[in-house]
Protein backbone atom coordinates (compact mmCIF):
# COMPACT_ATOMS: atom_id res chain seq x y z
CA UNK A 1 0.00 0.00 0.00
CA UNK A 2 2.80 2.46 0.98
CA UNK A 3 0.28 5.30 2.33
CA UNK A 4 1.87 7.67 4.92
CA UNK A 5 0.33 7.76 8.04
CA UNK A 6 1.09 10.25 10.94
CA UNK A 7 0.51 9.41 14.43
CA UNK A 8 -0.16 12.36 16.64
CA UNK A 9 0.11 10.95 20.38
CA UNK A 10 2.41 11.66 23.52
CA UNK A 11 2.20 7.83 24.99
CA UNK A 12 5.53 6.12 23.64
CA UNK A 13 4.60 2.59 24.26
CA UNK A 14 0.92 3.20 22.41
CA UNK A 15 3.10 5.06 19.58
CA UNK A 16 4.91 1.46 19.36
CA UNK A 17 2.16 -0.41 19.68
CA UNK A 18 0.57 0.75 16.50
CA UNK A 19 3.62 1.98 14.56
CA UNK A 20 4.09 -1.91 14.49
CA UNK A 21 0.54 -2.90 13.41
CA UNK A 22 0.56 -0.27 10.94
CA UNK A 23 3.35 -0.73 9.92
CA UNK A 24 2.72 -4.64 9.18
CA UNK A 25 -0.02 -3.89 7.66
CA UNK A 26 2.42 -1.94 4.50
CA UNK A 27 1.72 1.86 5.75
CA UNK A 28 4.57 4.14 6.41
CA UNK A 29 4.00 5.26 9.44
CA UNK A 30 5.65 8.78 11.01
CA UNK A 31 4.85 9.93 14.43
CA UNK A 32 5.06 13.35 16.61
CA UNK A 33 4.51 13.51 20.61
CA UNK A 34 3.87 17.21 20.70
CA UNK A 35 0.91 19.43 20.30
CA UNK A 36 2.55 22.77 20.01
CA UNK A 37 4.74 21.72 16.98
CA UNK A 38 2.05 19.41 15.17
CA UNK A 39 1.26 21.18 12.91
CA UNK A 40 4.41 22.50 11.28
CA UNK A 41 5.23 18.33 11.60
CA UNK A 42 1.84 17.73 9.32
CA UNK A 43 2.77 20.79 6.46
CA UNK A 44 6.04 19.68 6.39
CA UNK A 45 4.42 16.71 4.07
CA UNK A 46 1.07 16.39 4.23
CA UNK A 47 -0.04 12.86 5.67
CA UNK A 48 -3.08 10.35 3.79
CA UNK A 49 -4.00 10.13 6.76
CA UNK A 50 -3.63 11.47 10.50
CA UNK A 51 -4.59 9.58 13.72
CA UNK A 52 -4.69 12.52 16.63
CA UNK A 53 -4.41 12.23 19.96
CA UNK A 54 -6.98 14.41 22.03
CA UNK A 55 -4.80 15.05 25.24
CA UNK A 56 -1.28 16.20 24.24
CA UNK A 57 1.22 18.67 25.80
CA UNK A 58 1.04 21.85 24.07
CA UNK A 59 -1.88 22.03 22.32
CA UNK A 60 -4.93 20.09 22.66
CA UNK A 61 -5.99 17.59 19.53
CA UNK A 62 -8.99 19.66 19.19
CA UNK A 63 -7.36 22.89 18.91
CA UNK A 64 -4.92 20.85 16.06
CA UNK A 65 -8.22 19.76 14.56
CA UNK A 66 -9.17 23.26 14.43
CA UNK A 67 -6.19 24.48 12.60
CA UNK A 68 -6.20 21.24 10.39
CA UNK A 69 -9.62 21.90 8.70
CA UNK A 70 -8.64 25.63 8.49
CA UNK A 71 -5.92 24.93 5.93
CA UNK A 72 -6.49 24.51 2.16
CA UNK A 73 -3.89 21.59 2.41
CA UNK A 74 -5.10 19.51 4.88
CA UNK A 75 -8.92 20.46 4.28
CA UNK A 76 -9.57 17.16 3.70
CA UNK A 77 -6.99 14.98 4.82
CA UNK A 78 -9.17 12.36 7.38
CA UNK A 79 -8.48 12.05 10.75
CA UNK A 80 -8.87 9.72 13.31
CA UNK A 81 -9.39 11.25 16.48
CA UNK A 82 -8.06 8.57 19.94
CA UNK A 83 -9.79 10.06 23.61
CA UNK A 84 -9.48 8.75 26.71
CA UNK A 85 -13.05 10.25 27.14
CA UNK A 86 -15.68 8.54 25.43
CA UNK A 87 -18.64 10.27 26.50
CA UNK A 88 -21.10 11.66 24.11
CA UNK A 89 -19.87 15.78 23.92
CA UNK A 90 -16.59 14.69 23.24
CA UNK A 91 -17.82 13.01 20.25
CA UNK A 92 -20.06 15.65 19.47
CA UNK A 93 -17.02 18.02 20.01
CA UNK A 94 -14.72 15.93 17.67
CA UNK A 95 -17.56 15.59 14.95
CA UNK A 96 -18.65 19.21 14.75
CA UNK A 97 -14.54 19.97 14.14
CA UNK A 98 -14.46 17.70 11.39
CA UNK A 99 -13.04 14.91 12.39
CA UNK A 100 -13.39 11.80 10.02
CA UNK A 101 -13.60 8.85 12.61
CA UNK A 102 -13.64 8.91 16.95
CA UNK A 103 -11.98 6.27 18.72
CA UNK A 104 -12.27 5.60 22.59
CA UNK A 105 -9.28 4.31 24.78
CA UNK A 106 -8.65 1.46 25.07
CA UNK A 107 -9.05 0.19 21.79
CA UNK A 108 -7.96 -3.27 20.18
CA UNK A 109 -5.43 -3.30 17.56
CA UNK A 110 -7.82 -4.49 15.43
CA UNK A 111 -10.10 -1.93 15.63
CA UNK A 112 -7.44 0.71 15.06
CA UNK A 113 -6.22 -1.38 11.37
CA UNK A 114 -10.01 -1.49 10.15
CA UNK A 115 -10.80 1.97 11.05
CA UNK A 116 -7.77 3.54 9.92
CA UNK A 117 -8.22 1.08 6.12
CA UNK A 118 -11.76 2.25 6.09
CA UNK A 119 -10.73 5.66 6.19
CA UNK A 120 -7.77 5.03 3.64
CA UNK A 121 -11.05 3.69 1.22
CA UNK A 122 -9.68 0.45 1.48
CA UNK B 1 -63.01 13.61 67.02
CA UNK B 2 -60.98 16.48 66.03
CA UNK B 3 -62.34 19.71 64.51
CA UNK B 4 -61.43 19.98 61.01
CA UNK B 5 -58.31 22.17 60.85
CA UNK B 6 -57.83 25.10 58.79
CA UNK B 7 -54.40 25.18 56.81
CA UNK B 8 -54.23 28.98 58.24
CA UNK B 9 -54.62 28.30 61.90
CA UNK B 10 -55.14 30.87 64.73
CA UNK B 11 -53.06 30.98 67.51
CA UNK B 12 -55.66 29.92 69.62
CA UNK B 13 -56.46 27.02 67.89
CA UNK B 14 -52.60 26.04 67.97
CA UNK B 15 -52.25 26.88 71.50
CA UNK B 16 -55.35 24.50 72.06
CA UNK B 17 -54.04 21.68 69.94
CA UNK B 18 -50.70 22.09 71.52
CA UNK B 19 -51.80 21.53 74.93
CA UNK B 20 -53.75 18.13 73.97
CA UNK B 21 -50.88 17.19 72.53
CA UNK B 22 -49.04 17.77 75.95
CA UNK B 23 -51.95 16.31 77.85
CA UNK B 24 -52.12 19.34 79.75
CA UNK B 25 -55.60 20.20 81.51
CA UNK B 26 -57.03 23.44 80.77
CA UNK B 27 -57.12 25.21 83.85
CA UNK B 28 -54.07 23.74 85.09
CA UNK B 29 -52.32 25.88 81.84
CA UNK B 30 -54.60 29.05 82.88
CA UNK B 31 -53.09 28.90 86.37
CA UNK B 32 -49.32 28.57 85.38
CA UNK B 33 -49.73 31.60 83.47
CA UNK B 34 -51.75 33.47 85.73
CA UNK B 35 -55.56 33.46 84.09
CA UNK B 36 -58.78 32.22 84.44
CA UNK B 37 -59.40 28.95 82.67
CA UNK B 38 -62.53 30.68 80.85
CA UNK B 39 -60.39 33.26 79.66
CA UNK B 40 -58.01 30.42 78.33
CA UNK B 41 -61.40 28.41 77.06
CA UNK B 42 -61.96 31.96 75.18
CA UNK B 43 -58.49 32.46 73.70
CA UNK B 44 -58.49 28.80 72.62
CA UNK B 45 -61.52 29.42 70.75
CA UNK B 46 -59.93 32.51 68.78
CA UNK B 47 -62.39 35.02 70.77
CA UNK B 48 -59.74 36.60 72.52
CA UNK B 49 -56.60 38.11 70.64
CA UNK B 50 -53.38 37.22 72.52
CA UNK B 51 -49.95 39.00 72.36
CA UNK B 52 -46.69 40.63 74.05
CA UNK B 53 -45.73 38.87 78.03
CA UNK B 54 -48.96 36.51 77.69
CA UNK B 55 -48.31 34.77 74.39
CA UNK B 56 -44.41 34.36 75.89
CA UNK B 57 -45.86 32.78 78.96
CA UNK B 58 -47.96 30.71 76.86
CA UNK B 59 -45.14 29.30 74.84
CA UNK B 60 -43.14 28.65 77.34
CA UNK B 61 -45.25 26.45 79.61
CA UNK B 62 -46.59 24.66 76.04
CA UNK B 63 -43.21 24.26 75.74
CA UNK B 64 -42.99 25.67 72.26
CA UNK B 65 -41.07 28.83 70.10
CA UNK B 66 -43.30 31.64 70.73
CA UNK B 67 -42.96 32.60 66.86
CA UNK B 68 -44.65 29.34 66.08
CA UNK B 69 -46.93 30.34 68.55
CA UNK B 70 -48.31 33.62 66.93
CA UNK B 71 -50.12 34.56 64.33
CA UNK B 72 -47.53 34.89 61.54
CA UNK B 73 -45.67 31.50 61.55
CA UNK B 74 -42.77 32.13 60.44
CA UNK B 75 -42.43 31.38 57.19
CA UNK B 76 -38.80 30.49 57.65
CA UNK B 77 -39.82 27.23 58.54
CA UNK B 78 -43.19 26.99 57.18
CA UNK B 79 -41.85 27.26 53.33
CA UNK B 80 -38.88 25.15 54.06
CA UNK B 81 -41.70 22.51 55.03
CA UNK B 82 -43.63 22.75 52.17
CA UNK B 83 -40.93 23.02 49.90
CA UNK B 84 -39.33 19.46 51.28
CA UNK B 85 -43.17 17.92 50.76
CA UNK B 86 -42.84 19.01 47.26
CA UNK B 87 -39.51 17.70 46.27
CA UNK B 88 -41.41 14.43 46.66
CA UNK B 89 -44.32 15.20 44.35
CA UNK B 90 -45.25 11.19 44.17
CA UNK B 91 -45.32 11.11 48.33
CA UNK B 92 -48.96 11.19 49.90
CA UNK B 93 -48.49 14.04 51.93
CA UNK B 94 -50.47 15.96 53.57
CA UNK B 95 -49.48 19.44 51.90
CA UNK B 96 -52.29 21.45 53.86
CA UNK B 97 -51.46 20.66 56.94
CA UNK B 98 -48.07 21.44 57.14
CA UNK B 99 -49.21 24.97 59.54
CA UNK B 100 -50.81 22.03 61.89
CA UNK B 101 -47.10 19.72 61.65
CA UNK B 102 -45.71 22.78 62.65
CA UNK B 103 -48.07 24.09 65.47
CA UNK B 104 -48.12 20.91 67.03
CA UNK B 105 -44.76 18.88 66.33
CA UNK B 106 -42.32 21.87 66.22
CA UNK B 107 -39.61 19.84 66.59
CA UNK B 108 -40.65 17.22 64.24
CA UNK B 109 -41.57 20.45 61.49
CA UNK B 110 -37.74 21.74 63.00
CA UNK B 111 -36.34 18.08 61.99
CA UNK B 112 -37.68 18.18 58.22
CA UNK B 113 -36.48 21.37 57.71
CA UNK B 114 -33.05 20.29 59.19
CA UNK B 115 -32.82 16.87 56.89
CA UNK B 116 -34.39 19.41 53.62
CA UNK B 117 -31.50 21.43 54.07
CA UNK B 118 -28.95 19.05 54.60
CA UNK B 119 -30.33 17.11 51.51
CA UNK B 120 -29.92 20.35 49.73
CA UNK B 121 -26.67 20.87 50.30
CA UNK B 122 -25.58 17.54 49.71
CA UNK B 123 -27.23 17.66 46.33
CA UNK B 124 -25.38 20.73 45.56
CA UNK B 125 -21.98 19.38 46.86
CA UNK B 126 -22.58 15.99 44.85
CA UNK B 127 -23.03 18.13 41.53
CA UNK B 128 -20.03 20.31 42.58
CA UNK B 129 -17.95 16.99 42.59
CA UNK B 130 -19.69 15.80 39.67
CA UNK B 131 -18.87 18.89 37.41
CA UNK B 132 -14.85 18.64 39.09
CA UNK B 133 -15.03 15.12 38.04
CA UNK B 134 -16.28 16.08 34.33
CA UNK B 135 -13.62 19.05 34.32
CA UNK B 136 -10.76 18.94 36.69
CA UNK B 137 -7.90 18.96 35.18
CA UNK B 138 -5.94 17.15 37.84
CA UNK B 139 -8.43 14.64 37.71
CA UNK B 140 -8.34 14.36 34.14
CA UNK B 141 -5.21 14.03 33.49
CA UNK B 142 -4.39 11.25 36.33
CA UNK B 143 -7.86 9.43 34.36
CA UNK B 144 -5.85 9.76 31.06
CA UNK B 145 -2.55 8.67 32.20
CA UNK B 146 -4.51 5.02 33.41
CA UNK B 147 -6.46 4.81 30.38
CA UNK B 148 -3.41 5.53 27.92
CA UNK B 149 -1.39 3.12 30.19
CA UNK B 150 -4.26 0.59 29.70
CA UNK B 151 -4.39 1.13 26.16
CA UNK B 152 -0.24 0.89 25.26
CA UNK B 153 -0.70 -2.51 27.49
CA UNK B 154 -3.76 -3.56 26.02
CA UNK B 155 -2.03 -3.37 22.19
CA UNK B 156 1.18 -4.61 23.21
CA UNK B 157 0.14 -7.59 24.47
CA UNK B 158 -2.20 -8.59 21.67
CA UNK B 159 0.69 -8.07 19.56
CA UNK B 160 2.26 -10.59 21.58
CA UNK B 161 -0.21 -12.95 21.16
CA UNK B 162 -1.67 -12.54 17.53
CA UNK B 163 2.02 -12.18 16.35
CA UNK B 164 3.11 -16.04 15.09
CA UNK B 165 7.34 -15.89 15.02
CA UNK B 166 7.38 -12.60 15.84
CA UNK B 167 10.78 -11.59 15.81
CA UNK B 168 12.80 -11.49 18.97
CA UNK B 169 14.54 -8.47 19.35
CA UNK B 170 10.03 -7.24 18.96
CA UNK B 171 9.09 -9.71 21.36
CA UNK B 172 11.64 -8.50 24.14
CA UNK B 173 11.27 -4.60 23.63
CA UNK B 174 7.27 -5.48 23.70
CA UNK B 175 7.96 -7.31 27.52
CA UNK B 176 9.32 -4.69 28.56
CA UNK B 177 7.21 -2.33 27.64
CA UNK B 178 4.40 -4.42 29.37
CA UNK B 179 6.44 -4.62 32.07
CA UNK B 180 7.21 -0.67 33.02
CA UNK B 181 3.67 -0.05 31.79
CA UNK B 182 2.07 -2.22 34.47
CA UNK B 183 4.08 -0.70 36.65
CA UNK B 184 2.95 2.78 35.61
CA UNK B 185 -0.59 1.51 35.68
CA UNK B 186 -0.43 0.34 39.53
CA UNK B 187 1.06 4.21 40.31
CA UNK B 188 -0.98 6.25 38.29
CA UNK B 189 -4.54 4.15 39.76
CA UNK B 190 -3.51 4.71 42.92
CA UNK B 191 -2.78 8.27 42.36
CA UNK B 192 -6.14 8.34 40.57
CA UNK B 193 -7.99 6.72 44.12
CA UNK B 194 -5.75 9.09 46.62
CA UNK B 195 -6.90 11.91 44.83
CA UNK B 196 -10.64 10.77 44.37
CA UNK B 197 -10.18 10.02 48.10
CA UNK B 198 -8.78 13.54 49.25
CA UNK B 199 -11.11 15.76 47.04
CA UNK B 200 -14.41 13.28 48.52
CA UNK B 201 -13.15 14.05 52.21
CA UNK B 202 -12.44 17.42 50.98
CA UNK B 203 -15.89 17.39 49.77
CA UNK B 204 -17.57 16.48 53.44
CA UNK B 205 -15.55 18.47 55.26
CA UNK B 206 -16.59 21.57 54.25
CA UNK B 207 -20.38 21.26 53.52
CA UNK B 208 -21.44 23.56 56.50
CA UNK B 209 -18.26 25.84 56.75
CA UNK B 210 -19.32 29.40 56.96
CA UNK B 211 -16.42 30.40 55.28
CA UNK B 212 -17.35 28.28 52.29
CA UNK B 213 -20.59 29.78 52.64
CA UNK B 214 -19.45 33.65 53.03
CA UNK B 215 -17.10 32.71 49.88
CA UNK B 216 -19.83 31.95 47.63
CA UNK B 217 -22.06 34.83 48.39
CA UNK B 218 -19.39 37.36 47.46
CA UNK B 219 -19.17 35.93 43.80
CA UNK B 220 -22.52 36.47 43.41
CA UNK B 221 -21.86 39.61 43.39
CA UNK B 222 -17.81 39.33 41.87
CA UNK B 223 -16.11 39.92 45.00
CA UNK B 224 -17.56 43.55 44.91
CA UNK B 225 -19.39 45.04 48.03
CA UNK B 226 -22.15 46.73 46.39
CA UNK B 227 -22.54 50.44 48.12
CA UNK B 228 -18.94 50.68 49.43
CA UNK B 229 -18.17 53.59 47.02
CA UNK B 230 -20.90 55.55 48.55
CA UNK B 231 -20.22 54.95 51.57
CA UNK B 232 -23.42 52.63 52.07
CA UNK B 233 -23.36 50.75 55.43
CA UNK B 234 -23.25 47.23 54.32
CA UNK B 235 -25.92 44.39 55.11
CA UNK B 236 -25.96 40.84 54.68
CA UNK B 237 -29.97 40.36 56.66
CA UNK B 238 -30.24 37.72 54.11
CA UNK B 239 -27.27 35.30 54.83
CA UNK B 240 -29.57 32.98 57.57
CA UNK B 241 -26.02 31.64 59.28
CA UNK B 242 -24.94 34.47 61.90
CA UNK B 243 -21.49 33.04 61.42
CA UNK B 244 -21.55 33.48 57.86
CA UNK B 245 -22.93 36.77 58.17
CA UNK B 246 -20.47 37.93 60.84
CA UNK B 247 -17.54 37.04 58.30
CA UNK B 248 -18.83 38.86 55.29
CA UNK B 249 -19.54 42.12 57.60
CA UNK B 250 -15.73 41.72 58.48
CA UNK B 251 -15.18 41.65 55.05
CA UNK B 252 -17.24 44.50 54.17
CA UNK B 253 -16.03 46.33 56.77
CA UNK B 254 -12.01 46.24 55.58
CA UNK B 255 -13.60 46.55 52.12
CA UNK B 256 -14.89 49.98 52.95
CA UNK B 257 -12.17 51.11 54.62
CA UNK B 258 -10.08 50.51 52.00
CA UNK B 259 -12.32 52.61 49.76
CA UNK B 260 -11.87 55.05 52.13
CA UNK B 261 -8.52 55.55 51.85
CA UNK B 262 -9.24 54.65 47.99
CA UNK B 263 -11.75 56.78 46.79
CA UNK B 264 -13.08 54.69 43.37
CA UNK B 265 -12.94 57.64 41.05
CA UNK B 266 -9.37 58.71 41.56
CA UNK B 267 -7.94 55.31 42.65
CA UNK B 268 -9.02 53.85 38.45
CA UNK B 269 -7.97 57.11 36.99
CA UNK B 270 -4.50 56.23 37.80
CA UNK B 271 -4.83 52.66 38.31
CA UNK B 272 -5.74 52.43 34.37
CA UNK B 273 -2.55 55.17 33.95
CA UNK B 274 -0.17 53.34 35.60
CA UNK B 275 -1.01 49.81 34.69
CA UNK B 276 -2.80 48.42 37.66
CA UNK B 277 0.60 48.90 38.95
CA UNK B 278 0.56 47.93 42.73
CA UNK B 279 3.82 49.70 44.26
CA UNK B 280 3.19 53.08 41.95
CA UNK B 281 -0.78 53.53 43.25
CA UNK B 282 0.83 53.12 46.68
CA UNK B 283 3.35 55.47 45.90
CA UNK B 284 0.70 57.79 44.11
CA UNK B 285 -1.87 57.64 46.60
CA UNK B 286 0.55 57.10 49.91
CA UNK B 287 -0.97 54.26 51.08
CA UNK B 288 -0.19 50.98 52.58
CA UNK B 289 0.77 47.93 49.48
CA UNK B 290 -1.46 45.75 50.87
CA UNK B 291 -4.40 48.37 50.91
CA UNK B 292 -3.35 48.61 47.12
CA UNK B 293 -3.97 44.74 46.54
CA UNK B 294 -7.14 44.55 48.47
CA UNK B 295 -8.52 47.41 46.30
CA UNK B 296 -8.08 46.12 43.01
CA UNK B 297 -9.45 42.93 43.71
CA UNK B 298 -12.60 44.88 44.98
CA UNK B 299 -13.07 46.72 42.16
CA UNK B 300 -17.15 47.04 40.57
CA UNK B 301 -16.66 43.96 38.29
CA UNK B 302 -18.64 46.56 35.20
CA UNK B 303 -16.02 48.45 34.52
CA UNK B 304 -13.55 46.51 32.72
CA UNK B 305 -10.35 45.97 34.72
CA UNK B 306 -8.12 43.36 34.31
CA UNK B 307 -8.86 39.75 36.11
CA UNK B 308 -7.59 40.06 39.38
CA UNK B 309 -7.64 37.28 42.20
CA UNK B 310 -7.05 37.81 45.53
CA UNK B 311 -5.17 35.66 48.69
CA UNK B 312 -4.95 36.69 52.41
CA UNK B 313 -3.75 34.35 54.74
CA UNK B 314 -2.38 34.83 58.77
CA UNK B 315 0.95 33.74 60.25
CA UNK B 316 -0.12 30.55 60.34
CA UNK B 317 -0.70 29.96 56.36
CA UNK B 318 -3.98 29.70 56.80
CA UNK B 319 -6.11 31.28 54.65
CA UNK B 320 -8.72 33.66 55.35
CA UNK B 321 -10.13 35.46 52.38
CA UNK B 322 -9.31 34.28 48.94
CA UNK B 323 -10.71 35.25 45.49
CA UNK B 324 -10.47 32.65 43.01
CA UNK B 325 -9.05 33.56 39.55
CA UNK B 326 -9.05 31.04 36.57
CA UNK B 327 -7.16 28.17 38.20
CA UNK B 328 -5.69 30.24 40.89
CA UNK B 329 -7.55 28.59 44.53
CA UNK B 330 -5.15 28.01 47.16
CA UNK B 331 -6.37 24.92 49.34
CA UNK B 332 -8.49 26.46 52.87
CA UNK B 333 -6.93 24.28 54.80
CA UNK B 334 -3.44 25.56 54.92
CA UNK B 335 -2.03 22.42 52.75
CA UNK B 336 -0.85 24.61 49.89
CA UNK B 337 2.51 24.62 48.11
CA UNK B 338 4.93 27.21 49.64
CA UNK B 339 6.61 28.42 46.88
CA UNK B 340 3.37 31.25 46.39
CA UNK B 341 4.48 34.16 47.07
CA UNK B 342 1.76 34.72 49.82
CA UNK B 343 3.86 32.23 51.96
CA UNK B 344 7.29 34.06 50.67
CA UNK B 345 5.96 36.97 52.02
CA UNK B 346 5.38 35.93 55.78
CA UNK B 347 8.67 34.81 55.95
CA UNK B 348 9.73 38.38 55.12
CA UNK B 349 6.98 40.98 56.82
CA UNK B 350 7.41 44.13 54.86
CA UNK B 351 8.98 42.99 51.80
CA UNK B 352 7.20 43.49 48.65
CA UNK B 353 7.32 40.44 46.71
CA UNK B 354 6.52 40.58 42.71
CA UNK B 355 7.07 37.29 41.08
CA UNK B 356 5.58 35.41 37.91
CA UNK B 357 4.50 31.92 38.43
CA UNK B 358 2.33 28.88 36.83
CA UNK B 359 0.83 26.08 38.13
CA UNK B 360 2.61 22.71 36.76
CA UNK B 361 1.43 20.98 33.31
CA UNK B 362 0.83 21.92 29.83
CA UNK B 363 -0.86 25.05 28.76
CA UNK B 364 -1.16 26.59 32.27
CA UNK B 365 -2.10 30.43 32.92
CA UNK B 366 0.85 32.16 34.24
CA UNK B 367 0.19 34.48 36.87
CA UNK B 368 1.65 37.91 38.10
CA UNK B 369 1.83 37.59 41.45
CA UNK B 370 2.29 40.46 44.54
CA UNK B 371 2.58 40.00 47.83
CA UNK B 372 3.80 41.66 51.12
CA UNK B 373 3.00 40.95 54.83
CA UNK B 374 2.73 42.97 57.66
CA UNK B 375 1.42 43.54 61.15
CA UNK B 376 -2.74 44.19 61.55
CA UNK B 377 -4.35 45.43 63.89
CA UNK B 378 -3.39 47.50 67.37
CA UNK B 379 -0.13 47.12 68.09
CA UNK B 380 0.78 46.96 72.08
CA UNK B 381 4.20 46.97 73.57
CA UNK B 382 5.02 43.75 75.43
CA UNK B 383 2.11 41.94 72.96
CA UNK B 384 2.71 39.14 69.68
CA UNK B 385 1.53 41.49 66.75
CA UNK B 386 -0.52 39.96 64.55
CA UNK B 387 0.75 39.39 60.94
CA UNK B 388 -1.27 38.74 57.69
CA UNK B 389 0.05 38.54 54.22
CA UNK B 390 -1.85 39.87 51.03
CA UNK B 391 -1.16 38.63 47.38
CA UNK B 392 -3.03 39.90 44.69
CA UNK B 393 -2.61 37.47 41.37
CA UNK B 394 -3.53 38.53 37.78
CA UNK B 395 -2.97 36.43 34.06
CA UNK B 396 0.49 37.76 33.26
CA UNK B 397 1.88 37.97 29.85
CA UNK B 398 3.77 34.70 28.25
CA UNK B 399 7.12 35.82 27.79
CA UNK B 400 8.03 36.27 31.67
CA UNK B 401 10.59 34.30 33.31
CA UNK B 402 8.12 31.54 35.14
CA UNK B 403 8.79 29.58 38.52
CA UNK B 404 6.39 26.81 39.02
CA UNK B 405 4.11 26.46 41.55
CA UNK B 406 2.08 23.58 42.77
CA UNK B 407 -1.29 22.88 43.61
CA UNK B 408 0.01 20.82 46.67
CA UNK B 409 2.14 18.56 47.51
CA UNK B 410 0.22 15.33 46.96
CA UNK B 411 -1.29 16.34 43.57
CA UNK B 412 2.05 18.00 42.20
CA UNK B 413 3.98 16.12 40.06
CA UNK B 414 7.53 18.01 40.44
CA UNK B 415 9.10 15.62 41.52
CA UNK B 416 12.52 17.43 42.27
CA UNK B 417 11.32 20.28 44.43
CA UNK B 418 12.62 20.77 47.41
CA UNK B 419 10.14 21.98 49.32
CA UNK B 420 8.19 18.66 49.23
CA UNK B 421 6.78 18.00 52.30
CA UNK B 422 4.94 15.11 51.24
CA UNK B 423 5.27 12.13 48.66
CA UNK B 424 2.85 12.64 45.35
CA UNK B 425 0.15 10.83 44.63
CA UNK B 426 0.60 11.47 40.60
Amino acid sequence: MGQRVLLIEDEPNIIEAISYILTKDGWTVHTHSDGETAMSKVMQRVPDLIILDVMLPGKSGYDILRELRAQAETKDVPVMMLTARGQSKDREMATSLGATQFMTKPFSNAEVLKSVRALAGL
Amino acid sequence: MREQISPHLLTGTRARNRRIDLGLRQTNVAKEIGISGSYLNLIEHNRRKIGGKLLSELARVLVIDVALLGDGVSDAILVPLKEAAAAFPDESIEDLQSEELLARFPGWAALIVAQRRRITQLEDRTEALSNRLAHDSQIANALHDVISTATAIRSTASILVETPNLDSDWQSRFHTNIDMDSARLAESSQALLGFLDMEMEAGSAHVDSAMEQAEAALAKSDYYFLGIDNGDDIKFDEIQNATTRTILQDWAKGASEDAVSLPLKAFTQVARAVAYDPARLSSQFGVALDVVLRRLAHLPPDSDHPLMGLAICDGAGVVTFQKPMLDFQLPRSGAACPLWPLYQALTQPGRAIRRIVRLPGAARTPFECFAIAGPVGDIAFGSEPRINATMLVRPASADDTVDVVGPGCRVCDVHNCTSRRHPSLL
